[in-house]
């Protein structure tokens, strides 16, 4: 969420969007096992990427830094009402993903905080022990089996797969409080929305500048950070406190010999093993 | 017949008594424990609250972090791991210069990013036993944050009990760093030597 860099807007992105959406979802395929990075628009997406920090640099970050000034219960406020007005869509998601529990809570949670929370502007439920539990389309297509597929950086909305940018698609379009609301408040929505996207770069400001700014190369660095963070949000690769898998063990004690096809083969499940390498000498 | 059945029977028995003696026995050179793996992080994050709330200056803060890496992390796999393929063709005395040079790089990347955790608290949960290392979950509570986990990787294979690897909601140190050193190496042309210096500035 909060890596999430950029925002979604406009009716000619989301048109383009669509049309990546269908000629990409065929390509997806099944679940990747696997923690590789597949990136076969690797020219375009760093065009893009080049693009989106251009737009970071430009109008992005001096916007958050100057709504950043805002007091912070007003930014607080600004990002509990655009969180409760995504629970919608999230139940949405839930009820397609077949995880009642997860709807149920989500539901207590708009309930709670549009009565309690004083309209949203208070998160009453994480207050009372009820955490948020986001979720988007693209991790209902995950839970229907369709895999990540290629990886996209979008522009203007950053790090994405192929079936998380149908997700994106699809999560703007049938959003149901826009659908729901009349005009006007929908317009309301969405700048409630862009504003609290504007919070959250400024909140992650040092983790979002030293990513974009000083990294050797940031868009590897984004690319990585947003395939092992995403995957670990769906339970894959990087696990949840239920899995046993060796996440993300990287073996830095193996073999130099083994190294090579280590490297080669898929990494063990995000499981680096630094000692692969080093005493072997 | 039935003296071989009691002589069955007794075999029998002894095996099972000196089964259960072995059992009891202790278990000779079981170094490193869930429980170890566990007391390490739990001093890790002891050792990084008392830094941040020292109210130490930043340089100040910042060597001392250098200190806590090097006494509970295994800094020169980390580094050599860091490195990948380029670490093999490198000589002794460069890896050397190279290791020395990335504990202060990594000390005062991740240094400045502690000063995030002010005021938050890192709660140990369990430690597993995981292949041939093991992995600590912890769970992070910043100021104004959803908690978030933080798997911490350890092994003794150095000899000692040292972590040798941090991720972070699903985000791995070790693979960002790779590609971060595999990044500068690159726009250095591959020159080690000019990495090693380079990196005392960054």
């Amino acid at each position: 969420m909060g890596l999430n860099i950029f925002f979604i807007s406009g009716q000619n992105l989301r048109r383009s969007l669509a049309v990546l959406a269908v000629a990409g979802l065929a390509g997806c395929g099944a679940p990747p096992a696997g923690n590789g990075i597949n990136d076969p628009f690797e020219p375009t997406n760093r065009s893009i990427h080049a693009f989106n920090k251009g737009v970071d640099r430009a109008l992005l970050s001096p916007a958050s830094k100057g709504y950043g000034v805002v007091p912070e219960p007003v930014k607080r406020a600004v990002a509990n009402m655009a969180d409760t007005l995504d629970l919608p869509g999230d139940i949405a998601n839930n009820l397609l993903q077949l995880r009642l529990v997860k709807a149920a809570e989500n539901t207590l949670r708009l309930a709670t905080n549009l009565t309690f929370g004083l309209g949203g502007t208070i998160d009453m439920a994480s207050e009372l022990g009820l955490p948020e539990h986001p979720t988007d389309f693209g991790e209902t297509l995950h839970v229907w089996g369709v895999g990540e597929g290629p990886y996209v950086e979008l522009p203007l909305a950053g790090p994405s797969t192929v079936r998380d940018t149908v997700g994106t698609v699809v999560d703007v379009a049938l959003n149901p409080v826009r659908l729901a609301l009349p005009e006007k408040e929908a317009m309301a929505a969405t700048v409630l929305k862009v504003f609290s996207r504007l919070g959250d770069r400024e909140r992650f400001s040092d983790t979002v500048d030293s990513l974009l700014y000083e990294s050797a190369d940031s868009y590897a660095q984004a690319r990585l950070l947003y395939l092992q963070n995403r995957r670990f949000e769906l339970g894959q690769g990087g696990g949840t406190a239920a899995t046993t898998s060796d996440d993300g063990f990287i073996d830095p004690y193996a073999d130099p010999a083994t190294d090579t096809e280590a490297a080669a083969a898929p990494v063990d499940d995000g499981f680096i093993d630094p000692y692969e390498d080093p005493y072997a000498e | 017949m039935p003296s071989d059945m009691i002589l069955n029977r007794r075999v029998f028995a002894t095996g099972l008594v000196a089964a259960a003696a072995l059992a009891s026995l202790p278990r000779p050179a079981q170094a490193l424990t869930a429980d170890a793996a566990k007391a390490l992080v739990d001093r890790t994050v002891a050792t990084v609250n008392s830094i941040i709330n020292s109210g130490k200056s930043e340089a100040a803060m910042l060597k001392e972090f250098e200190k806590l890496f090097v006494t509970y992390a295994d800094v020169p796999t980390i580094a050599r791991s860091v490195l990948g393929t380029a670490a093999r063709s490198a000589s002794k005395g460069q890896l050397a210069a190279y290791t020395k040079a990335f504990q202060g790089y990594i000390s005062r990347k991740y240094g400045r990013r502690f000063r995030e955790f002010e005021g938050g608290k890192i709660d140990v949960a369990e430690a597993r036993a995981v292949k041939s290392y093991f992995e600590v979950i912890s769970t992070a509570r910043l100021k104004g944050e959803a908690p978030f986990e933080v798997r911490w990787h350890v092994s003794d294979k150095s000899g000692r009990d040292l972590f040798f690897n941090i991720i972070i909601e699903g985000v791995n140190m070790l693979a960002s760093e790779r590609t971060e050193m595999g990044a500068l190496l690159d726009q250095r042309g591959g020159d080690l030597d000019r990495l090693i210096a380079d990196l005392k500035t960054l």
